[in-house]
């Protein structure tokens, strides 16, 4: 068997003052969509940086990341520098920052062609143009002499990610893409980067804390708790017969999932406590917030056990299954 | 036409800075009276070919004696007009090269260790309080007395005492420049160092530069002057400092003579420091007023 595009494994990440990734790992093979699901502080956005190998300085991160079967984490960062932004490229969450706002688009774009392709100026502006129109920017030849400021949320975000798919990346790491838009516009860029995808033939990273987009978009999802994965599974299987009790809990939380349920029949469903109440604590991190909690659970966190069908969850009753279609 | 969404945030600097500043009056005001003189001074060759310290006519004609001179003569029969004109050559020569140079250097220190931070920011700031504590005129006096009194090493002196200035200006900017999205953005297309700072921070740097620069180039002027009152500038040229330094025992007979240069010096010094004002208010997006 090939080894997949990229294998994260035992990925953890330090600060001086903590650990806000510990142990984490997952898998993307070619041209598949994973989703990487988590609350803020679950630590989703740092393995995404770890990825790219933008950690801040104070970092250090350790495990491996094997893109193409090489470990990034042990490349020189000149090496580093090449893949980047043409091999895996990233699209960020605020569209309203992540451009230069005293440049036009169209040299935005084409300078990453000239950086990793050695294009012309003309030739980048040209190409540039074309990659407006694949992201469907309408006007694009009128759009590439526009400075940032002059175009929508939505507007952006197209052309930011026309800068990242700029040079054919195989993988392309999307944080919270969609969470600066309007919902209307959410659906439009996700179906992009579906569509992007396929035409490229890219593996797709989609980090997100909605697990409304998980269903529609992704071949796989991993739910990140703390730092940990706590579950892997198909969005079907994990949206129908949710495991681990954080799992349960997000998804009794979500207004649109809920079978039967909205506002009117009562409250939403909470998960008491926050994610930080855990920390420095030996055992599971879910441990404060679970309804379920046994004894081993606050000496250790739990292994990852397999259910089958590629499926994983870090949690005890995961063997128990009575307990797991009690709920 | 397509709508475009104007939303709130940094407009790009080039044309609306300059619609701004065109509607500012003292801005108007500023780069026409400097224009006039940069004429003058660029002209001065054509206009006087004779060496201005050559003695042309009777010493002490006041102005509007002689139609020939009119701002008269000095104590030794020197022209005050061709004076005037052949030392506003100096004064702007030495203000714009001595800024260009001292920018350019505050430019790359200041963006070194903004940029990078870390030692290299630590070491680099050391430096730049190291020369701002020593108070600047004491220190080109210093220089100056060092080396031969020259133009260049005028112009390099103030340069030398300048520079710090810029550069704690430039390595603050830069220091919050770098955290910006696109920053992080840059890095996550595999951009290197040199890249991400010319193009991605740099011009986004570069408004309070500008600003600081066209102050600077009014108090390199001033500098000048007062090196040249202290007979420390070159002595084979006419410069407005020089000019008055000569004067200054007959200021109770002529007092022309120091006021003519003087009033130069005032209004050369005034009109760059409106269109530094304008310029900060033209080029700050969030000075009210613009769009």
């Amino acid at each position: 068997m090939a080894s997949p595009l990229l294998d994260v494994r035992g990925l953890s990440v330090r600060f001086p003052t903590g650990s806000p990734v510990i142990d984490f790992g997952f898998h993307i093979e070619q041209g598949e969509t994973v989703a990487v699901v988590g609350e803020s502080g679950s630590g989703k956005s740092l393995t995404a940086l770890a990825i790219m190998g933008l950690l801040p300085r104070r970092a250090a991160a350790t495990g491996t990341i094997a893109f193409r079967g090489v470990d990034l984490l042990a490349l020189p960062e000149k090496e580093r520098r090449a893949i980047r932004g043409r091999q895996v490229a990233m699209v960020f969450q605020e569209p309203m920052t992540s451009l230069n706002p005293v440049m036009t688009v169209g040299r935005q774009i084409g300078e990453v062609l000239r950086r990793h392709e050695g294009l012309s100026s003309a030739a980048a502006r040209a190409r540039a143009i074309e990659l407006l129109d694949l992201v469907r920017v309408a006007d694009p030849h009128l759009r590439v002499d526009d400075y940032p400021h002059r175009l929508s949320g939505g507007m952006r975000q197209r052309v930011v990610i026309a800068i990242a798919v700029a040079c054919r990346p195989s993988l392309l790491v999307a944080d919270e893409p969609t969470t600066a838009l309007d919902v209307t516009i959410q659906a439009q860029i996700l179906d992009l980067l579906d569509r992007l995808r396929r035409d490229l033939a890219m593996a797709l990273i989609l980090i997100t804390h909605d697990l409304g987009i998980v269903g529609q978009w992704a071949d796989r999802v991993v739910v990140m708790y703390a730092g940990r994965k706590a579950e892997e599974a198909s969005p079907h299987e994990l949206l129908a017969h949710p495991v681990h009790p954080y799992t349960r809990g997000l998804l009794a939380a979500s207004p649109r999932l809920s079978a039967g349920a909205n506002y009117r029949q009562g409250p939403l469903e909470e998960i008491p406590g926050t994610i930080a109440s855990a920390a420095g604590e030996p055992g599971c991190p879910f441990v404060p917030r679970c309804d379920l909690v046994q004894p081993s659970c606050r000496v250790a966190p739990p292994p990852l056990v397999e259910l089958g069908g590629g499926r994983l969850v870090a949690c005890p009753i995961a063997a128990v299954p009575e307990a797991v279609h009690a709920s | 036409m397509a709508a475009t969404v104007e939303t709130s945030g940094i407009a790009p600097v080039g044309r609306r800075a300059l619609r701004a500043f065109l509607r500012n009056p003292t801005a108007i005001v500023g780069s026409l009276f400097l224009a006039f003189v940069a004429m003058l001074s660029l002209m001065a060759p054509w206009l006087y070919p004779e060496d201005p310290l050559s003695m042309v006519a009777r010493p002490f004609l006041w102005p509007g004696q002689n139609p020939a001179f009119p701002l008269g003569t000095d104590s030794l029969g020197r022209d005050v007009t061709a004076g005037l004109v052949w030392g506003g050559r100096i004064s702007l020569a030495v203000g714009l090269a001595a800024t260009c140079l001292g920018v350019s250097f505050g430019i790359v220190v200041g963006s070194t260790a903004g940029y990078f931070g870390g030692r290299i920011d630590n070491l680099l700031v050391r430096l730049i309080e190291i020369f701002q504590t020593l108070p600047s005129f004491l220190l080109l006096v210093v220089l100056v007395a060092i080396a031969q009194p020259t133009i260049e090493t005028v112009t390099f002196a103030i340069a030398i005492v300048t520079w710090p200035t810029v550069a704690r200006l430039v390595r603050a900017e830069f220091r919050t420049l770098r955290e910006r999205d696109f920053v992080t953005a840059a890095r996550a297309l595999g951009f290197g160092h040199i890249r991400i700072v010319m193009l991605e921070i740099l011009p986004n740097a570069l408004p309070p530069i500008i600003v600081t620069a066209s102050v600077l180039v009014a108090t390199a002027i001033l500098m000048e002057s007062a090196l040249s009152f202290l007979g420390l500038s070159d002595p084979n040229l006419v410069s407005w400092g020089s000019m008055i330094g000569s004067s200054r025992e007959l200021l109770r007979s002529a007092w022309y003579l120091s006021a003519i240069p003087g009033i130069a010096i005032v209004c050369t010094v005034l009109s760059i420091n409106l269109i530094g004002d304008a310029l900060n208010d033209a080029l700050n997006p969030r000075s009210p007023g613009i769009e």
